[in-house]
């Protein structure tokens, strides 16, 4: 009996169901662009899905761009030389992009050569090569997906991340949690922990290395930090109370997180060098939801000093918490934007909870999601989606909605719910 | 009737409604320990249901030592006034046996954030712990703890699951 209890609790890391995303809502002004299919000169057997599949996928989803279908291309140019803009004019793509995939010199790994072009002007926009490790053929399409989203947006991709999540399925004593991190479109996914007893929390370190998250697999809340690749971890608090909401610093070298030793919730700053902690907040109220602000020198945090939850924000070493949003019966669970300047919450207002962004300088909530139950918002490293959990029916799924609101996606799990979602930053 | 039996009724009735109101698997967790009570036995005298020092009671559908779940009201942690005899008893039962170890386990419901649930799951359990303390119960007795929105007994989103969830479970670790 307890050997197999504890082997259900330690880390592990198996093949999950994958996550299916479909598009809910798109972008009229979506830009049309070819990703002509790549020529596949490498030393080992083409993949079967194909970079150039890839790459239209990660730039139909974000919403910006309307890539054409392979059975539509009259032509399918291989070079330069071969494409015959007038044909590509007629059939209303504003821009193209040809490749090739071929082992590097050094025999290992692969290598993505492409160009981009504009149709209209016959100007080549981009012309590069990526080169990426054996076994990392799809990381090397999400880069070129990255790279054509910057030339033709002004802001880097953010395909070549990923999210973190956790799937509940089965209820009271047959209840099985994961916490699973895969691939920003859904692919790979890969259980890193599982438990019989509630995971919740995950936060990604600075370098993408490492999550930390709540588990209940000893009776209360006790936070872990855990290496993604190598399943190590290490267990950070699990003090009498509440042990959540743990946050990592933008430097990585603190970890903001909810404690309750001192008989409520407040907020403590650890240092992960020593494993000190020092108390930041002090109130009888709640005080939880820790993020930090992107240059590290406020820590907002969710509160309910003043009868309702707001989001307040108290320097990161300490001081006066004031409060932020201004509006609204419940905001919680705050996430900022990558350049500091929108927090995202979840908003309630009576039943209704939505996924709503705070304007910090013009003081300004705009509504992003239809409801009801929306929660958990975590903005993707290049600020343009907020992927949140909502329920449809009785399951909980995950959505991501484009940070001006108008494209939204759904993500969903054959199976049970699925809960919690955090996007990695950029890996490099 | 007495007041005591009157309550018992009421609360019966009530739970009754509002798991008519709710689909079939949404029905509130009784009570664990609720096994139906053998037939008196003529000899063996019948436990006095307020006599809450006499662990007989524990399955004694006429004591409020059977009742183990507190409601609550939405983001509210007030142990509401029908509530307050039932965590009296349960004081009385643990000042009777101080070797008596009770869990206070903490409930939210669906809505709001999970953190902020945690927090609000605490602070039910730390207001029925506050409460026995107060009527009989030592402090090393008690130990709370929050589960949130995490351990839900009914997972429809509607006001009758919701009022289930909202709840601190007394759990004896020890008798």
């Amino acid at each position: 009996m307890f050997g197999l209890t504890a082997l259900a609790l330690l880390p592990l890391r198996g093949a999950q169901a994958q996550l299916e995303i479909e598009i809910i809502s798109g972008n009229p002004s979506a830009l049309p662009i070819a990703i002509v299919p790549f020529e596949w000169r490498d030393a080992t057997p083409p993949p079967i899905t194909s970079v150039d599949q890839i790459i239209s996928g990660d730039l139909y989803r974000s919403g910006l761009f309307d890539p054409m279908d392979v059975e539509d291309m009259a032509e399918k140019p291989l070079e330069e030389e071969q494409i015959r803009f007038g044909t590509w004019r007629l059939l209303k793509v504003d821009y193209i992009v040809i490749g090739k995939v071929r082992t590097p010199a050094s025999g290992e790994g692969h290598e993505l050569v492409y160009q981009l072009f504009d149709v209209h002007t016959q100007e080549q926009l981009l012309s590069r090569i990526t080169t990426v490790g054996p076994g990392d053929l799809r990381f090397g399409a999400h880069r070129v997906a990255d790279a054509i989203y910057e030339a033709l947006t002004g802001v880097p991709g953010a395909f070549s991340t990923r999210i973190a999540y956790v799937t509940a399925t089965g209820l009271g004593n047959g209840s099985r949690y994961e916490l699973v991190v895969a691939d920003a479109d859904g692919y790979a996914p890969q259980s890193i922990v599982g438990s019989p007893e509630p995971l919740l929390s995950p936060a990604w370190s600075p370098d993408g290395r490492k999550l930390a998250y709540v588990s209940f697999e000893k009776g209360n809340s006790a936070i872990y930090m855990q290496d993604v690749s190598t399943g190590s971890r290490e267990l950070i608090s699990s003090g009498t109370g509440i042990n959540g909401a743990p946050s990592f610093s933008p430097d990585g070298s603190k970890m903001a997180l909810t404690l309750s030793r001192t008989g409520n919730p407040e907020i403590f700053v650890r240092d992960m060098a020593t494993g000190r902690s020092e108390q930041i907040t002090q109130h009888w109220s709640i005080d939880t939801e820790p993020v930090w602000s992107p240059d590290g020198r406020y820590i907002y945090f969710t509160s309910d000093r003043g009868g309702r939850p707001q989001i307040y924000r108290v320097p990161a070493g300490g001081g006066n918490p004031e409060r932020v949003t201004l509006e609204g019966d419940y905001n919680a669970r705050a996430s900022l934007s990558p350049d500091g300047r929108k927090i995202a919450v979840a908003q309630g207002k009576g039943n209704e909870y939505r996924i709503a962004v705070w304007d910090i300088e013009t003081e300004r909530f705009t509504i992003l999601t239809p409801g009801k139950l929306d929660e958990s918002p975590s903005f993707a490293p290049n600020g343009s989606m907020i992927l949140y959990a909502t329920r449809e029916g009785d399951r909980g799924v995950l959505s991501a909605v484009s940070a001006d609101g108008n494209v939204r996606q759904r993500l969903v799990l054959s199976e049970g719910d699925v809960r919690e979602p955090a996007w990695s930053p950029v890996i490099r | 009737m007495n007041t005591v039996l009157r309550l018992f009724v009421a609360l019966v009735i009530g739970l009754t409604l509002a798991a008519c109101k709710t689909a079939p698997e949404a029905q509130p967790e009784q009570p664990p320990a609720a096994k139906p009570t053998p037939p008196p036995v003529e000899t063996a005298a019948a436990p006095d249901p307020r006599d809450y020092s006499d662990a007989r009671n524990f399955d004694n559908p006429e004591s409020l030592l059977s009742k183990r779940v507190i409601y609550f009201d939405f983001d509210k942690s007030t142990v509401r006034p029908e509530f307050r005899g039932i965590v009296s008893a349960h004081a009385a039962y643990m000042a009777a046996h101080t070797s008596a170890r009770v869990t206070l386990e903490g409930h939210a419901d669906e809505r709001g954030t999970r953190e902020y649930n945690l927090g609000l799951g605490e602070r039910r359990g730390n207001a029925v712990s506050g409460l026995a303390s107060a009527q009989g119960g030592r402090s090393n007795q008690l130990t709370v703890v929050s589960y949130g929105e995490e351990r839900p007994t009914c997972r429809v989103s509607d006001e009758d699951c919701w009022a289930m969830n909202r709840r601190v479970e007394i759990v004896y670790t020890a008798r």
